[in-house]
Formats: C-alpha cells, structure tokens, sequence
C-alpha cells in the first residue's frame, strides 16, 4: 500500500517549477544546457544558447488541438519579439517529425522548434499535458508559465518583458 | 544400331525428367522461402499490441484517434519498407520517445516494476531455505506413514513362524 502511495505521488508531474515562480521569484529555467535536434535539421541546440533573449518557450505536438489554437498567436508573437530580441521555441514532445514539419509548414510558423524526443526535457518542466508555455527572461529565469493554452495576457507580458529589459 | 538409338533416346528423357524434378525442387525451396519470409514479417495488428499511442495512453491496438491513425501509418510505412520488428520499435521510439513502447523506465520510481517481482521471488525463496529443514525435522523418521503394523502378540508370532515353516 505504502509503494502504491509513493508511486502515484513520484508518478505525478512536478510541481516544484509552478510552486519556485509562485513564491519564491525567478528560478533559473529547467535543464538548459540540455541539447535538443533541430526539428527538421542535422544540427542540435540547448536553451542556453538563447541566454540574452527573452524566450516563449512552447511545448506542442502536431496531435495537440489547443496547440492548433495557438499557433498562430505564437507565429504573431514571434514577429514582434523578434524586434525586441526575443523570440518563441517550439519544443515538441511526443510527436513523429514528419507531423511536427507539416504543422510547422501548415501555421506558417517561423520561430525556431526543437525535438524532445526522450521527453527528459519536458519532464524537467513538469510538463505532462500540452500544451504548455514558460517565459524565460534574458538572465534564462522563469517569469511565467502557462500549463494548458495560452492567452493574449501571457504573450502580452512576454512582448512588455522583451520591450522594457 | 537400333538399340543404340532407343537407349539413347531413353537417356535423354531421363536427363528431362531429372531436370525438371530439380527445377520443381528449387521451386519448392524458394517458395518455401518466401512462405518463412512472409511468416517472420512484422505486421500492423503484432505492433498495435505492443506499443501505446502516446497521446491517448493506451495500447495502440485499441486506440482511435488522430493520432493513433497517424501512428498506424508510420508503422505500416517501416513495414512497407521492409524493416525488422526491432527496427520499427527503435523508429518509433526516435519519433515518440519511449513511452511510446509503454515499458517502466529502468530508473526512478518505475525501476520498481523490475524490483519488486525479485525481491518477491527472492523472499519466498528465503522462507522456502528456512521452512523447509524445520519441516522435516518436525515429520517422523519413517516418512510420516500411517499405514505400519501394528507388533503382534507374542502367541500370533509364534502361530505365524509355525504356519510359515510349514509352507517351507
């Protein structure tokens, strides 16, 4: 019974991330030397390669319906973060590439995507469902997070954040 | 001469006959090929039972969704191409991770689906290796029968010894 308690308990995403933003300020963002493939590439990067940005980070899969939705809110985000030195990464997660390249080409999306494809990444994120969203600020903290579709009030706080830092 | 030419042309439809009995063996061995070919070939239905559809989180096999469907024709593309069973699990978990195979992970909590089945195993092994002498000791020396004689009264013996020696 007592393995039973502790395996639904160890079995449930962390919460730890929500609870550090919630209380205790910035924590520094989640495995971000971790090197993720390029989604669609031959090379690999890692979040710390984006340090000095500010950063929409999204985890999505092409199967994901509110991922659909917000799609184009993140490609229109992208456009304006970009001339603030910011940018969204796409981070997908349990998702065929070939599916992930046709939604990307299907949204028109331009913001670079990543492949997490032992979800090691995302689970360091506590993410279990998608889509999810973390604000990352130019020093690489978390600012905000979004467990389930975004709004226009996460993004407008990304663009305030790329905007005035 | 004639009998030159019959045993000649008697020859030759030997030779025939030989020949096309080893073509038909060769014919034989090539589909009985083929047939182990196509038995050993991975098919959709033996993957759907082994893999989970990641988005659902259930077996495959029973899944209906978008994704499911979409699963199902990437397996039924590595099929069509001729790839091994291990080979199409090893794609499949490049595209969707391992969860996709629906196996505990060999660290963290998940390690405990392999441990404990052992430790199980070995416990019962352990009380087996301390039960087992203790019950020995404790049944009786002849095997614990029920079914021995009773001694006989000293008059029935001696009427026994008497009746057996007179059947000497």
């Amino acid at each position: 019974m007592g393995l039973l308690i502790y395996g639904v308990s160890a079995k449930s995403a962390s919460r730890t991330l929500d609870e550090l933003v919630a209380h205790h300020g910035h924590p520094k963002a989640p495995a971000a030397t971790h090197t993720l493939p390029v989604l669609g590439g031959a090379s690999a990067t890692s979040l710390s390669s984006l340090r000095g940005k500010v950063v929409v980070l999204n985890f999505w899969a092409s199967w994901c319906e509110p991922c659909q939705v917000e799609a184009p809110l993140l490609e229109r985000a992208q456009s304006t973060l970009a001339r603030h030195d910011g940018t969204v990464l796409g981070v997908t997660y349990l998702d065929a590439s070939p599916d992930s390249l046709r939604f990307v080409r299907r949204y028109h999306l331009t913001y670079p995507n990543l492949r997490d494809a032992d979800g090691s990444f995302a689970h360091a994120y506590g993410t279990d469902q998608l889509p999810e969203s973390f604000l990352l600020d130019r020093q690489g903290n978390v600012r905000a997070l979004s467990r389930g579709e975004i709004d226009q009030a996460f993004l407008d706080r990304a663009l305030a954040l790329a905007q005035t830092s | 001469m004639h009998v030159a030419t019959a045993e000649r042309s008697h020859g030759r439809r030997r030779a025939a006959a030989l020949l096309f009995l080893l073509i038909g063996l060769a014919g034989c061995q090539l589909a009985g090929a083929g047939a182990v070919d196509a038995a050993s070939r991975p098919t959709l239905p033996a993957i759907e039972r082994q893999v989970m559809c990641v988005s659902c989180k259930i077996p495959l096999n029973v899944a209906q969704s978008q994704q499911a469907d979409r699963e199902r024709a990437f397996i039924q593309g590595l099929i069509d191409e001729g790839r091994s069973e291990s080979q199409i699990k090893r794609a499949l978990v490049g595209q969707y991770g391992p969860a996709v195979l629906g196996l505990p992970a060999t660290h963290g909590f998940d390690l405990a689906a392999y441990l404990v089945p052992l430790a199980v195993v070995l416990a019962l092994l352990a009380m087996l290796a301390m039960l087992l002498p203790r019950w020995r000791r404790h049944s009786p020396p002849d095997g614990g029968r029920s079914d021995a004689s009773p001694a006989l009264d000293p008059s029935d013996a001696a009427r026994l010894d008497a009746d057996l020696a007179r059947f000497k």
